[in-house]
């Protein structure tokens, strides 16, 4: 049988790869967000605590934030948990919480076991405000310029390489 | 400490296999023996790592240790103890662990019994179970470590997906996993033969043992799939088509053809290089069930939470073993030499046609799955492929096939005689004609495909029991003649026998739903009556229940049939606490020609509940039929000729007497 | 028989025309499986609308065929779940957050329906504009939302330009 006839199945199997490399890179959860550098969604929160000021659109503006995602049903919510708190006692940046698809009663008493980095925390119950955002699943975490645009998201929990090597850099550049 | 135990066995685990892939393979290629000879002990090394890895996984799992991010995320304290075992495996990080288990169970146990292999032959395929080990090993410890710890730890857990808390669905990854992973023996066995330049009979009944375990794994976990799907998923449909469960279903349709073929290696030293293809793409087509499972690059009702650094492992990996192996393939394959020649019509050549259309049936089950992806990828739109393609290609596909499988087994080696094995088929068209029209006069106008699928599963059946029946010499010889021919049957053509009727029962149930399945949906209230077919349920109460970690509604019907009470029925609508979901529990009730099933929906508030009844008809055989299949192949299994390093000096007397009852050779 | 014994050069003949017949018969089927496969692409592929998808067709050139099987997806609109007269037949609106599609459907809804949620449904356009659900699925992992939806979600965000955002709520 002609050697070309063996060669077929790699042949296939190249196209087959071709697309599913093709797939992967489509994959909406590898491409950055639709929102990079646009300014941050409308929405309009109430606070999770209640008496507290609720979280909005208007709070982006003027400073540099990092948004976090969060739920008390999460657990990679709670590993990444330390390190919101470190930047928070290192008063890095402003951090603001958006607590998603959670029972208000559940949220708080999961801020009291593992403290409260927030400074503001909307509750987002219906997932509504997540949409918005472009919300995947929990966590995710965004870094917003002075301009109230969105410059950065991550998907999945932090890790502390991506707070050395990505997040803090650019904090850094952003608030110069 | 012990998920760091756990932890470290793994990667222990993979730098044996790294010694394990090497040192024997160079060693094979020298000629050396104390090298080739490390592959045995190497491989038993592994096992024992890999073992206690998963162990310690699932002692974090039963004793609730939520310090392990997996297990807070997939287990509860409230779980019953079967579903804190079955939650190791049912979420990615610990499926995949219990992947490289089972790989390492099938190369210890080519270490500890393939003392009859050529000591080369033996080395090559355990390095090469040993590179897919490393492979899969990396992808666990780089993306999906499952001994990743959580502090400060959770009180309690996430619990597992409610779906997945059934006895059903705790054994069919398993079975599953035993399936796909035992295809890497034949994927191995080819490679390492690729690699000597050498296939002959011997190397044929080497792979077929392994080739067999894995079908009859696979088919179980096929079959506990849909079953599950049935019952659970609350719609009374058995196969979707849908991605995940096509994944499993193409290493089925090539593995089946890679079954037949290597009969023909082994009897007639032909047709080599094919099957080494085959067995090549099994295996292929098993690791890319695995990449389409877990990467999220098509949609699917049940798929595993994605992560696309995950895909991207796993198309490196697919890249590196599929294209690999194939470019192997290209190069080594023409120095394979063909064997023994035969007419079209002969054994071999419905073996081929078997073949053939397996591998097509596989094709079109490949383009249906990827084409969205493929259209996708040119911009071309959101689109799914659903049961109406398979239907319209796949389902052609099999008529020929049974029709055919009819008939081969009645055909002899080299040069059939087709005359002959039709006129000894008379019975069976009989049969078949008589079936159609009963078929076709019950349900007029009902399905075409329901009646097809009937006579067709007619004539295998009767066509099976025909063979059988000239066999062992029914209605030609005397009973205590036939009694000592059944008994001297060898062990593989009893489970031919079996496995291909139960095939014959599956396709009558899958073709009895599509005939006469019946249904009705309708508001009831406590004390009211709803019929279908002839069947009257009538609603008792509905009460709440409290399971151990969720809460439920549970309707109690009492079923009568003609008037008489056959049985009480009690259907659910589970919510499971921490994760607030939903489950419907369906209710069943079986008879041997059909099941009755009962699904409680919403209240309306009022009192009265949606209430849904289905008539199955046959169903039932779907499972039976799967079992036979199943039945069957361990049944072969055990033939002698196949047994596991049985010792030569044993093959000798008994063996000897075996052909001779086998009226086709 | 002297077939068994054919003298070299035929053997080699008949080797020569059995290869040939493998590669011929392999040849036939993979032109009747293209054959069943193009067929069954013609008239068997589902294509996915988002609600403005639909409302974009059904304006265009070119709109759904009454009985064309199709797929729709976006979230359940709050507060619109109704059921019908017959107490079985439940009446919804998706949404993309840009239009909107009704959808009725007669059966039980899966486990995971509700409110908010992301469904994908299969079915087919009727005359009065309703789309007519044979099955509604709902994703099993309720805290991720069924791809197309969100895919969906987010191209009509896009489209929106600078229209004020429709509060739904």
């Amino acid at each position: 049988m002609p050697r070309i006839l063996f060669l077929a199945p790699l042949a296939l199997f190249a196209i087959v790869a071709a697309y599913l490399a093709v797939g992967l890179t489509r994959d909406a959860r590898i491409l950055p967000s639709a929102l990079i550098d646009k300014p941050a969604p409308q929405f309009d929160l109430k606070a999770l605590k209640d008496g507290d000021p609720g979280f909005s659109t208007a709070d982006l503006k003027g400073d540099v934030i990092l948004v976090n995602i969060f739920a008390s049903w999460c657990v990679p919510c709670r590993a990444e948990h330390p390190l919101l708190m470190r930047l928070a006692q290192d008063k890095t940046i402003k951090i603001y919480g958006l607590n998603w698809k959670d029972r208000k009663k559940d949220a708080i008493a999961w801020l009291n076991e593992l403290g409260d980095p927030y400074d503001l925390i909307g509750h987002d119950l219906s997932g509504r405000a997540g949409i918005e955002w472009g919300v995947y699943g929990v966590p995710e975490t965004y870094l917003i310029d002075r301009d109230g645009r969105i410059r950065y998201k991550k998907v999945g929990p932090m890790v502390e390489e991506t707070l050395t090597n990505e997040i803090l850099p650019l904090i850094q550049e952003l608030t110069q | 400490m012990i998920a760091e135990i756990g932890h470290f066995s793994l990667i222990l685990a993979l730098v044996v296999a790294l010694v394990q892939a090497i040192v024997p393979l160079v060693g094979a290629h020298r000629g050396d023996g104390a090298w080739m000879a490390t592959a045995a002990p190497t491989a038993l090394v592994q096992l024992l790592l890999i073992a206690t890895s998963f162990g310690c996984l699932m002692y974090a799992f039963v004793t609730s240790d939520f310090t392990v991010m997996n297990v807070a995320q997939n287990s509860n304290t409230l779980q019953p103890m079967l579903y804190k075992v079955s939650s190791t495996w049912g979420n990615h990080e610990g499926s995949m662990v219990l992947w490289v288990l089972i790989l390492a169970v099938f190369g210890a146990m080519v270490a500890a019994f393939g003392g009859n292999l050529p000591p080369s032959l033996k080395a090559r395929v355990l390095s090469v179970q040993a590179m897919i080990g490393v492979g899969f090993l990396l992808f666990i410890l780089l993306t999906s470590n499952p001994f990743e710890r959580v502090v400060p730890p959770p009180l309690d857990g996430r619990d597992l997906n409610p779906l997945l808390q059934d006895p059903g669905l705790a054994f069919h990854p398993p079975m599953l996993y035993i399936g796909y992973v035992g295809f890497s023996m034949a994927f191995s066995f080819a490679i390492a033969a690729l690699i000597e330049g050498k296939v002959d009979a011997a190397w044929a009944r080497w792979v077929r043992p392994w080739t067999l375990v894995a079908w009859s794994f696979l088919t179980a976990g096929i079959s506990l799939g849909a079953w599950w799907a049935y019952y659970e998923l609350g719609w009374g449909g058995w196969w979707y088509w849908d991605p995940v469960e096509n994944a499993s279903f193409m290493p089925w349709l090539v593995g089946t053809a890679l079954l037949h073929s290597s009969i023909i290696v082994e009897k007639r030293d032909a047709l080599k290089t094919w099957t080494i293809l085959l067995a090549i793409l099994t295996f292929s087509l098993s690791l890319i069930g695995t990449f389409l499972v877990r990467s999220g690059v098509l949609t699917s009702v049940h798929a595993f939470a994605t992560d696309p650094e995950r895909g991207v492992f796993i198309l490196l990996l697919l890249v590196i073993a599929i294209g690999g192996s194939l470019a192997l393939y290209a190069w080594r394959a023409p120095i394979l030499k063909g064997g023994g020649l035969f007419a079209p019509i002969s054994r071999e050549g419905a073996l081929v046609l078997n073949n053939l259309l397996l591998t097509t049936a596989a094709a079109t089950v490949f383009i249906g799955t990827l084409y969205p992806l493929f259209l996708e990828a040119v911009g071309g739109g959101k689109v799914s492929v659903g049961p109406p393609f398979f239907n319209a290609t796949f389902v052609p596909l099999m008529i020929p096939l049974i029709i055919a499988l009819g008939v081969g087994p009645m055909l002899g080696w080299k040069r059939g005689d087709l005359k002959g094995a039709l006129s000894r088929l008379k019975f069976a068209f009989i049969a078949t004609i008589v079936i159609t029209f009963i078929a076709a006069y019950i349900s007029w106008g009902r399905s075409v495909f329901g009646v097809l699928g009937l006579s067709l599963a007619g004539w295998l059946a009767t066509a099976v029991i025909l063979e059988f029946a000239s066999r062992i010499g029914l209605g030609r010889a005397g009973s205590g003649d036939v009694l000592r021919r059944m008994a001297g049957l060898p062990r593989g053509a009893w489970g031919m026998t079996l496995a291909h009727l139960g095939f014959a029962i599956t396709v009558a149930g899958a073709s009895g739903a599509s005939l006469w399945q019946d249904e009705v949906i309708q508001l009831l209230r406590p004390g009211e009556t709803l019929s279908v077919v002839d069947y009257d349920f009538t609603l008792r109460s509905v009460d709440s229940v409290k399971g151990p970690n969720y809460t439920a509604q549970r309707a109690t019907f009492t079923v009568r049939q003609n008037g008489e009470v056959i049985t009480t029925l009690a259907p659910e609508r589970r919510r499971y606490i921490v994760q607030g979901t939903e489950t419907t529990e369906a209710a069943l009730y079986t008879q041997w020609y059909a099941d009755i099933y009962v699904v409680i929906g919403q209240s309306d508030g009022n009192g009265a509940w949606t209430v849904r009844l289905y008539f199955k008809p046959l169903v039932p055989w779907l499972w039976a039929g799967s079992l036979l299949m199943v039945f069957g192949g361990f049944v072969s299994l055990s033939d002698r000729r196949l047994r596991i390093g049985a010792p030569s000096k044993r093959l000798a007397a008994p063996e000897a007497k075996a052909p001779t009852a086998q009226p086709a050779e | 028989m002297t077939h068994d014994s054919p003298p070299l050069r035929s053997r080699a003949a008949t080797r020569k025309r059995r290869r040939l017949y493998a590669v011929l018969s392999g040849a036939v089927m993979l032109a009747i499986a293209a054959v069943l496969v193009l067929t069954a692409f013609e008239d068997s592929i589902v294509f996915f609308y988002s609600p403005t998808d639909l409302a974009e067709k059904q304006a265009g050139r070119d709109p759904v065929k009454p009985d064309q099987l199709l797929r729709v997806g976006g979230l359940v609109e709050e507060d619109s779940v109704k059921t019908a007269a017959d107490g079985v037949t439940k009446l919804f609106t998706v949404t993309d957050l840009k239009n909107t599609l009704r959808v009725s459907f007669k059966g039980i809804l899966p486990d995971l329906f509700r409110e908010g949620q992301g469904i994908v449904s299969s079915g087919s356009l009727g005359p009065d504009g309703i789309f007519v659900a044979t099955e509604v699925l709902a994703k099993h992992d309720e805290t991720y939302m069924p791809p197309e939806v969100a895919d969906a979600l987010k191209r009509a965000g896009e489209w929106k330009g600078d229209e004020e955002k429709e509060k739904t709520q």
